[in-house]
């Protein structure tokens, strides 16, 4: 092989393997200068959409390493960190302190959601994306009853601005005024005119580092094992069932303090609606990453939350431009959203089915000679 | 104390627990002041509405391919039938004819590629379908901007583009099959004849195709796909007919709940419009490879009487809206179990 031909297989490898990254580039290429955003505005953008997503979208790694696929089940986390926010928000307690105190608080919970959360998927083996989706919408249920009926009756929340004017149930929109973006400017730091939320990276280069120092230990190893081959596994002496529950747990409780980071970030709760679409925007922003169902990393995340906020903020107005419609940009980007998905789970099962098929033959092969 | 056990091995835990919720719902209401033959009535006609979407599930179910939650498709192939009968300016029962007769092709269009797809990617058939369910709702969200209707009954006022988020179907064919031979007894009893006739007529049809040659192979498919290949039949042909049927049945599924809700829902109206009719065929004893008509007419009784019964029970006994979160964790719920059910294969 020449080194040239070397060159050209390598550029060629590079392209199928990130197709979706790709594709993303060239359309966001096309799609920055219809809207006419600055290029110091976008960056300002990422910087902060990069501060307030990464966490939520890093949390998905685990559950995919131990072969559980794309786990929707993290709005379970994403709505244990709710119920922490609004507890201490009663309680009155504000400012970094607060945030702390409302992720201890929940850390509890989301193992309990996560816990459960492992039973049901270990009993659904085969297809934990889809009970994990329904799991997701059911717990909102319960979390619905929790906060709109316990809240106030059973568990005692003394603040008038939390509470429904009835007496208890909570209101459909919290302020988080003492915490709103408190980690965020803990270490103020302003580099050309666009404010870095130091703190947050700090927090999330440190996840990005117990993922990575995990991935090593041996329960990293065994997480990989049973994602490879759960009988395989299981022969060799490790405990899948158990691996796999940890593996949940763990995406559970970060997912649990991802959220709260995004909401310190935002700083209003929607009570109702915050974590609706938690789970499907960063599973669709680490596929955009070019992560799939089987394999994903941590540069998948860093470039599928810039690449998918990237197309967030400019479908709109690219969108207006070019249909004299901003509303069909909006429909654009729920649509890419799904889409991206839909494809990224086809691809991956068909080539699975393509793999067994192969197999089947082979074996076929061998009988017959 | 033997067949006690015996049923409820058969009707399974769930299902006991809903029917009792159900039953001592319609016990209380008297008692809260709510009248009982009224909630009948509107136990009967949310069942006539639902009753073809959850008929749609079963032929998915018997060839294999899991639970249909990409049902949003077949409803897209409805409300284009609907829109485009309304654009035309038919009414009446012509117009609802019409509905139905624009909505076909585009449902066969529809299932036959949406089958294909399925048949490339066993195992994932309902994961798979959630989301092209979902992205093509949202797709359509697009669409319904861009495509070019004219008649004003159905597009923004005031010279805008794109349809409206809701039609009203008053003047058109409205309440078409309900008030089609319908029963009246008092002020508050109705029983829409032509609704349920409508819907014994369409599990007529399901129930004679699986009679037929080709109906017998698509359960055989379901229960032994190895075995149905050695013995011959076309696995992928009979699933893809199944998905064919269950998109149909979508189709005219909704036509049929459109007249009676009064309104066409466009834009995320089909969102989350599989999750109720999975659930009740469910409630009704399906599990995730295994579905009959009876499973589909118990379980939209049930279920839907839940739905009708939960509100005005519960808010006239403690003076709260429970309803939204009863709905959410009967359903949801029920599919999650029903997930977890270990089945003939774990694949």
């Amino acid at each position: 092989m020449t080194k040239k031909t070397r060159f050209r297989d390598t550029i060629s490898h590079i392209f199928i393997g990130n197709a979706v990254p790709i594709m993303f580039i060239v359309l966001i290429a096309f799609a920055i200068p219809l809207s006419g955003f600055s290029t110091g505005y976008l960056i300002e953008e990422m910087v902060t959409r990069l501060g307030r997503d990464s966490f939520l979208v890093l949390s998905l790694l685990l559950p995919i390493m131990a072969g559980m696929g794309l786990n929707f089940g993290i709005v379970l986390g994403a709505m244990s960190g709710q119920i922490g926010i609004i507890l201490v928000t009663n309680w009155g307690v504000s400012g970094v302190g607060g945030l702390f105190l409302a992720m201890a608080v929940a850390t509890p919970l989301a193992v309990l959601m996560g816990w459960i959360a492992g039973l049901v998927l270990n009993r659904a083996k085969g297809r934990e994306m889809v009970t994990s989706l329904i799991l997701g919408y059911f717990i909102n249920g319960v979390y619905q009853l929790v906060v709109l009926y316990v809240m106030g009756k059973i568990i005692p929340i003394k603040n008038s601005a939390i509470v429904l004017s009835r007496g208890y149930g909570i209101r459909n929109a919290i302020d988080l005024k003492g915490m709103r973006q408190s980690l965020d400017k803990l270490i103020p730091l302003k580099i050309g005119g666009i404010s870095v939320p130091v703190a947050t990276f700090i927090f999330i280069a440190l996840l990005c580092l117990f993922i990575w120092w995990f991935a090593k230990t041996k329960l990293g190893h065994d997480m990989r094992a049973v994602g490879q081959n759960m009988a395989v596994a299981e022969d060799s002496g490790i405990k899948v069932e158990r691996t796999r529950i940890i593996a949940i747990i763990l995406s559970t409780v970060l997912a649990c303090y991802g959220q709260i980071l995004f909401l310190q970030n935002i700083g209003t709760l929607n009570t109702y609606n915050s974590h609706d679409q938690t789970a499907t925007f960063a599973v669709a922003a680490l596929l955009i990453g070019g992560a799939s169902v089987a394999r994903a990393s941590i540069p998948n995340v860093f470039l599928g939350v810039i690449l998918f906020h990237l197309m967030f903020v400019v479908a709109p107005v690219a969108g207006k431009e070019l249909m004299g419609s901003a509303m069909i940009g909006e429909y654009f980007r729920v649509f890419v959203s799904y889409g991206i998905i839909a494809v990224s789970i086809v691809l991956y099962s068909w080539k699975r089915v393509k793999e067994r098929e192969r197999a089947r033959r082979s074996l076929r092969g061998a009988k017959g000679s | 104390m033997n067949s006690i056990r015996r049923f409820v091995d058969k009707a399974g835990w769930p299902r006991i627990i809903i029917a009792m919720l159900l039953l001592s719902l319609f016990i209380v209401a008297p008692s809260v002041g709510v009248r009982v033959d009224q909630s009948i009535t509107d136990t009967i006609v949310r069942f006539g509405m639902n009753g073809i979407l959850v008929l749609g599930m079963v032929p998915m179910v018997q060839t294999g391919c899991g639970l249909n939650f990409g049902l949003p498709l077949g409803i897209i192939a409805g409300l284009l039938g609907a829109t485009i009968s309304i654009e035309l300016g038919l009414t009446g029962l012509a117009g609802f004819a019409g509905a139905i007769g624009f909505a076909t092709p585009f449902a066969l269009l529809l299932g036959w590629s949406y089958g294909k797809l399925l048949n490339r990617v066993k195992g994932d058939e309902m994961m798979i379908a959630t989301y092209v369910g979902f992205s093509s709702v949202s797709f359509m969200c697009m669409m319904w901007m861009l495509l070019p209707y004219r008649s004003s009954k159905m597009i923004w006022g005031y010279g805008g583009s794109g349809l409206r988020t809701t039609i009203s179907l008053e003047g058109f064919w409205i309440h078409i099959l309900d008030n089609f031979l319908t029963i009246r007894i008092g002020h508050n009893f109705m029983f829409p004849t032509g609704m349920i006739l409508f819907f014994a007529f369409m599990a007529w049809i399901m129930w004679a195709f699986f009679h037929t040659k080709t109906g017998t192979a698509m359960t055989a498919v379901g229960s032994n796909p190895d075995y149905a290949r050695a013995a011959g039949i076309n696995v992928d042909k009979m699933r893809t007919i199944s998905v064919i049927m269950s998109t149909v049945y979508g189709a005219i599924g909704i036509l049929v709940f459109q007249q009676s809700f009064g309104f066409i829902q466009l834009y995320n109206g089909p969102f989350f419009m599989a999750l109720p009719a999975v659930a009740a065929i469910l409630i009704g004893g399906a599990s995730v490879n295994k579905a009959n008509i009876t499973n589909v007419v118990i379980g939209t009784i049930l279920f839907q009487g839940i739905l009708t019964m939960t509100p005005s029970v519960i808010n006239s006994a403690i003076q709260s809206d429970l309803s939204e979160v009863v709905r959410i964790i009967v359903s949801d719920g029920m599919i999650v179990y029903a997930l977890t059910r270990v089945t003939r294969k774990s694949r």
